[in-house]
């Protein structure tokens, strides 16, 4: 009880002085130039009408790569913590019902289609390789609680996670050779709104959603209880 | 009201809400799950707040697919960096919490709770 109020004080104390400090930024105002060149320059510089997708790919492209190294970090530690413990863990569960079951089956393509088109599309529409890995890993997802025993290959994810990583890589190795810059754009930035533009951008946003969607699927595949069906 | 402090309401009132509904759960909760819905709480509230900064009276999402938006861009579209770092904070959060989650699993398999006060190796 008294720790509710101490909480409870403390934090009445912190809201004034955020809300005092925050209260004197302006809303709605333009703050930063960075962000205006990066509009105006967008299209004649990477070809890219996405200029979110545009910024962090291209212009910040070394933080992206470090982003997916943190990623894949956090999977790799994950396994190496849960090792072990896999076994451990059973319990008796209620088998899925019917409808989960076919249903998941016909939804899983749908969800697999749809998780490329956003990745592949990245720089065209909201979205890219971190969302899209995410709908792919949702689809297996899906399986892993409707199908009764359903696994993914553990070797497969490591592999298509290992060839993704380093196709981002050898991406950035071949600008470095071809144009000057490690990731810098060799391919040119074509005519804006078409799939094929912006150079180099989809195809790495297309590693970055396979290393993205297979790793968090090899994420959950940790996570996941083995359980036992109740016949 | 004006619509500058309306703004300044809802977004920036919304984003230190949602932070100091987080801080109060870490302070108050005792299972560690909890803890750690606290913690993406406070990760939200952080990431409403930059994107608010970042929004411009008016202006539209920073992708240029019509003629208008292509001509002058940085007069009708909001700005974009702040976006592009909420991103990176999003994947960056996503890691943390399965992280944290892999731990409290590792935590209920060994002491056969998640109640932070009935773990004695805690307490000091």
């Amino acid at each position: 009880m008294i720790r509710n109020i101490f909480a409870l004080l403390l934090i009445l104390v912190i809201s004034v002085f955020l809300a005092s400090s925050i209260a004197s930024i302006p809303f709605g105002t333009e703050k930063t130039t960075v962000g205006k060149y990066y509009l105006d320059k967008t299209i004649e510089e990477t070809g890219s009408v996405n200029t979110v997708t545009s910024v962090v790919v291209l212009y910040r492209g070394f933080d992206t790569l470090g982003e997916v190294t943190v990623l894949f970090l956090a999977a790799t530690g994950l396994g190496a913590i849960l090792f072990g413990l896999r076994e451990k863990r059973k319990r008796k569960k209620e088998r899925p019902s019917l409808i989960m079951r076919t249903g998941t089956r016909y939804l899983f393509t749908a969800a697999l289609l749809f998780g490329a088109y956003v990745f592949v599309h990245g720089h065209l529409t909201p979205g890219g390789g971190f969302p899209g890995g995410v709908i792919v890993a949702t689809a297996f997802l899906m399986l892993f609680l409707a199908q009764e025993g359903f696994r993914v290959s553990e070797k497969g994810v490591k592999f298509v996670e290992a060839l993704a990583g380093m196709t981002y890589v050898a991406i950035g190795i071949a600008g470095l050779l071809l144009v000057g810059s490690f990731l810098g754009n060799f391919l040119g930035t074509g005519i804006p709104n078409k799939l094929a533009s912006a150079g180099i951008i989809p195809l790495i946003y297309i590693t970055i959603g396979l290393k993205v969607g297979s790793e968090i699927t090899g994420l959950l595949q940790n996570m996941r209880e083995t359980t036992e069906y109740e016949s | 009201m004006n619509p500058e402090a309306l703004g300044k309401v809802i977004f920036y009132g919304s984003s230190i809400a949602l932070f100091l509904i987080g801080l109060y759960i870490i302070l108050v909760k005792r299972n560690l799950i909890k803890l750690i819905l606290g913690l993406t709480f406070i990760e939200s509230g952080v990431n409403l707040f930059l994107v608010s900064i970042g929004y411009v009276w008016g202006r539209t999402a920073p992708i240029l697919n019509k003629p208008e938006l292509m001509e002058t861009p940085s007069k009708l579209a909001v700005d974009p960096v702040p976006q592009a770092l909420v991103l990176t904070a999003i994947v960056i959060g996503v890691a943390v919490t399965a992280m944290a989650l892999a731990i409290a699993m590792l935590i209920y398999d060994k002491y056969g709770t998640l109640n932070i006060s009935k773990i004695k190796e805690l307490k000091w």
